[in-house]
């Protein structure tokens, strides 16, 4: 088999004892992990005495909500797979998987800017804060950020900075308070806050057994923190001072796709591939409601809730949006609208729509349809118009009718 | 196909569209499969024909299509002449494996004993050697013992009870419900719906008089007056009628110190000394001595997070002073009274009719302007200009 120097028996039974040291300890650990997971689920039980949809019942329900789609952004030649606003509530920054980055006014649809990265696959794009630059990544390890210029001669890729450097794809990225600090997810399991002028790592984050594949920071007062979802079905909110894990969630069943913080900041979504969303509350410590239905069979790749926190929007990889009342539990609308998987989702600053990108190669901006809620104040002048397009109608009918009958009359005596 | 559809409604309680879609995704995916014109794999709502597959051939089952699995497909679908080709290549491959196992076992009988002997000690060495345990079990060791840490800690934490936590939801999105345009609607009308930009224009962040819902929502919390710069300006206006501007002052400048770049934040904390904590500084912020003394002692070391106590203490002292009397005062009183309630456009009834889009100045153009103005070393703690944040 191999080129093995035949030294005689000592050396294998040193390294078989060592081995049998190695998994009598690791035995012991897991049953002493076990027990306190055990008598952690008991404290959190002991202060759970009512559930979500128990507390909003006296909340009035919703009715049906009919989306619309407002703009399609054409204009990514593969598979659009992230996306983020700038804080001036029109741009958007998206990346697909052949490379290309742009930026677009989703108000006018038109292209601003356009970079093409030099990898495939640009897992994660960001706006900065102050809508002068754009991060992106994915399986180049890094995440670079471009400052955009305006002059349309100049090549963007010139002024490339090359900030974070991981040892596997990058999964997600965004800028924290400031276009100084940008915060990274990677496939190689760890998360990392850079500087962005010196591409200094500034904190590293470890605790995840797998590919992490989301973050978000948390909205607080203190503006530390901010939470993580990754292959190994684990939540983990993170100090970003001292690096440390300060809460962990580990309740759905498979890898979590997305996370996104509630806006207050008390509690977070999580989208995952068991076709679920869940809420975790922070202060009490648990997962308070899941967000499923059994039709629903597709995992959930992007979640983010409006303005008041009262609807959470999900992107799922049967090409479908599901929008969900946070607080009763149920779902008020569903949205037909791409041709392939929803890949990201992302409401606006302000919140008056959120936008989604697809497999489909698209992106688009969507809303509630005001008409059809709006209806009864409407129909006044609706019943008043059309009663007068018919009086005008009829009166040019019978008119043309009669225009007609003084023509035959004329044709008739000229013949 | 029909029956399909009926049952999926019946079952799931779902409209006939999301039904079809659902239907859909399963014949897609191999369920359910068309017996009529089987390449298209669609489901139909009519008479058509399906049947359910077998659960060897799921797609979860995740069994890798084998050439015999293949062969016996191709020999339905081509007749047994295209049959008889696949079987004699087969045939021949498993002849060379039955061969190849019969010399292996011939081989090792004509070896002599001693050989053999070193052999199996070669290949047992091999295998304790290379076996994944001993690095990966001290991977696993380490990864279990970060997980005993992380539920110590929770353990130890303070917890609130379900009760009062889901209350505060509820609460939070009956306070914000009027401002949440996919809810509620706004005014003067959404811009992505009307394409009138009146509603941003309304509510940018220099205006001259801000509309009722955005000074309303300065009252919800201290986070929400900060955030917005305009009411970071009114609120400094208050402050120094008040002579407490400084704690403002000294709170920006240590968010400019946490979020601003590495290379100036010894300059920075330098600076934040000399106006605000030395003694006899022209802005001194009254911190408690201990606090002081801490932050002090950090001082000597200046780090991104030197001034975090100091900031906290100054942040809660005047969320729990001033900005209660600042929501009381005649100041936020007269800004609520006249600020704007926008009216509701009317809607056109022929949507057709669209309006023009226009575009907006690049928030990247307006930076380098504002760059070529400003002289450097801008965003001092004394000057009220707003540093460049959130918003």
């Amino acid at each position: 088999v191999l080129n093995f120097k035949y030294r005689g028996s000592p050396l294998i039974p040193e390294m078989a004892t060592q081995e049998v040291q190695l998994n009598e300890t690791l035995a012991h650990l897991k049953t002493e992990s076990e027990t306190l997971k055990s008598k952690l689920e008991e404290e959190r039980a002991k202060l759970h005495d009512v559930e979500l949809h128990q507390v909003a019942e006296k909340v009035e329900g919703l009715g049906q909500f009919v989306m619309k789609t407002r703009r399609t952004l054409k204009g990514h030649g593969n598979k659009v797979l992230c996306m983020d606003w700038c804080k001036d509530k029109r741009r958007i920054v998206s990346s697909s998987q052949d490379g290309k980055v742009i930026v677009w006014d989703a108000f006018t649809t038109n292209k601003e800017h356009a970079v093409t990265m030099p990898c495939t696959w640009v897992m994660a794009c960001a706006y900065a804060p102050s809508g002068c630059a754009v991060a992106c990544g994915g399986l180049d390890n890094k995440c670079s950020v471009y400052p955009l210029s305006l002059d349309k001669n100049e090549n963007l890729a010139a002024k490339k900075k090359s900030v974070a450097m991981h040892t596997n794809y990058l999964s997600a990225c965004s800028f924290t308070n400031s276009d100084m600090q940008i915060l990274t997810s990677s496939g190689d399991g760890t998360c990392a806050l850079w500087d962005v002028e010196s591409g200094q790592l500034l904190q590293s984050f470890h605790g995840h057994a797998a590919d992490v594949l989301c973050l978000d920071l948390a909205p607080s007062e203190t503006g530390n923190t901010f939470v993580s979802g990754g292959c190994d079905k684990k939540a983990n909110v993170w100090d970003m001072r001292s690096g440390q894990c300060i809460q962990s969630f580990e309740t759905h069943e498979s890898d979590i796709n997305s996370v996104r913080y509630y806006p207050s900041g008390d509690a977070f979504a999580s989208g995952s591939d068991d076709a679920t969303c869940r809420l975790y509350d922070l202060r009490a410590d648990r997962e308070v409601a899941i967000y499923s239905k059994e039709s629903i069979i597709f995992g959930v790749s992007s979640v983010d809730f409006s303005l008041s926190g009262r609807l959470l929007f999900g992107g799922y990889n049967d090409y479908t949006i599901n929008v969900w009342d946070v607080l009763k539990g149920t779902r008020v609308s569903i949205l037909f609208g791409h041709e392939n998987r929803v890949s990201t989702l992302r409401v606006s600053p302000d919140g008056t729509a959120f936008s989604t990108g697809s497999w489909d190669h698209t992106l688009r901006v969507c809303d509630d349809c005001y008409f059809l809620s709006n209806l009864t104040t409407l129909q006044p002048r609706v019943t008043f118009l059309v009663t007068s397009c018919n009086v005008c109608c009829f009166s040019l009918f019978f008119f043309f009718l009669s225009d007609l009958g003084l023509r035959m009359r004329t044709q008739r005596m000229k013949w | 196909g029909r029956d399909i559809i009926d049952w999926l409604i019946q079952k799931y309680n779902v409209s006939e569209e999301e039904s079809l879609h659902v239907g859909g995704m399963l014949v897609k995916y191999g369920y359910i499969y068309p017996l009529k014109e089987p390449r298209s794999l669609v489901l139909r709502p009519d008479e058509s024909p399906y049947r359910f597959q077998t659960p060897y051939f799921w797609t979860s089952t995740r069994w890798p299509a084998s050439e015999l699995d293949y062969g016996n497909a191709k020999n339905q679908t081509e007749g047994v002449r295209g049959y008889s080709v696949l079987h004699k290549r087969i045939n021949h491959t498993w002849d060379f494996v039955v061969m190849q196992a019969r010399e292996q076992l011939r081989a090792s009988k004509q070896r002599r004993k001693a050989d053999r002997i070193v052999l199996e000690c070669q290949e047992q060495a091999y295998w304790l050697i290379n076996r994944p345990p001993v690095r990966s079990l001290l991977l696993l060791c380490s990864t279990v013992m970060n997980q005993i840490e992380t539920s110590r800690r929770a353990l130890g934490r303070n917890r609130v009870k379900s009760s009062i936590c889901l209350e505060g939801f509820v609460k939070y999105s009956e306070q914000y419900l009027n401002h949440d345009p996919i809810m509620q609607g706004c005014l003067p009308s959404n811009p992505w719906i009307s394409d009138d930009t009146a509603h941003w224009t309304m509510n940018a962040d220099m205006v001259p008089t801000p509309t009722r819902l955005r000074v309303e929502r300065w009252s919800f919390s201290f986070m929400e007056l900060l955030e917005d710069s305009m009411g970071r300006r009114e609120f400094m206006t208050y402050l120094e009628k008040e002579f407490s501007a400084e704690n403002l002052c000294f709170w920006q400048a240590c968010e400019d110190v946490r979020h601003g770049e590495s290379s100036r934040i010894v300059e920075k904390v330098e600076d934040i000394y000399k106006n605000f904590l030395a003694p006899g500084a022209a802005r001194w912020v009254n911190i408690d001595s201990k606090t002081m003394d801490k932050t002090l002692e950090g001082i000597r070391h200046p780090h991104r997070f030197v001034m975090d106590d100091a900031q906290m203490h100054i942040y809660f002292l005047m969320k729990k002073d001033s900005y209660p009397r600042y929501l009381k005062s005649d100041l936020y009183k007269n800004m609520l009274a006249k600020a704007i309630v926008p009216q509701e456009t009317k809607k056109s009834v022929f949507p057709f009719m669209r309006r023009q889009r226009h575009s907006s100045p690049s928030p990247a153009q307006a930076a380098t302007q504002a760059e070529d103005g400003q002289a450097k070393g801008a965003g001092q703690a004394g000057t009220n200009s707003a540093v460049q944040l959130s918003a």
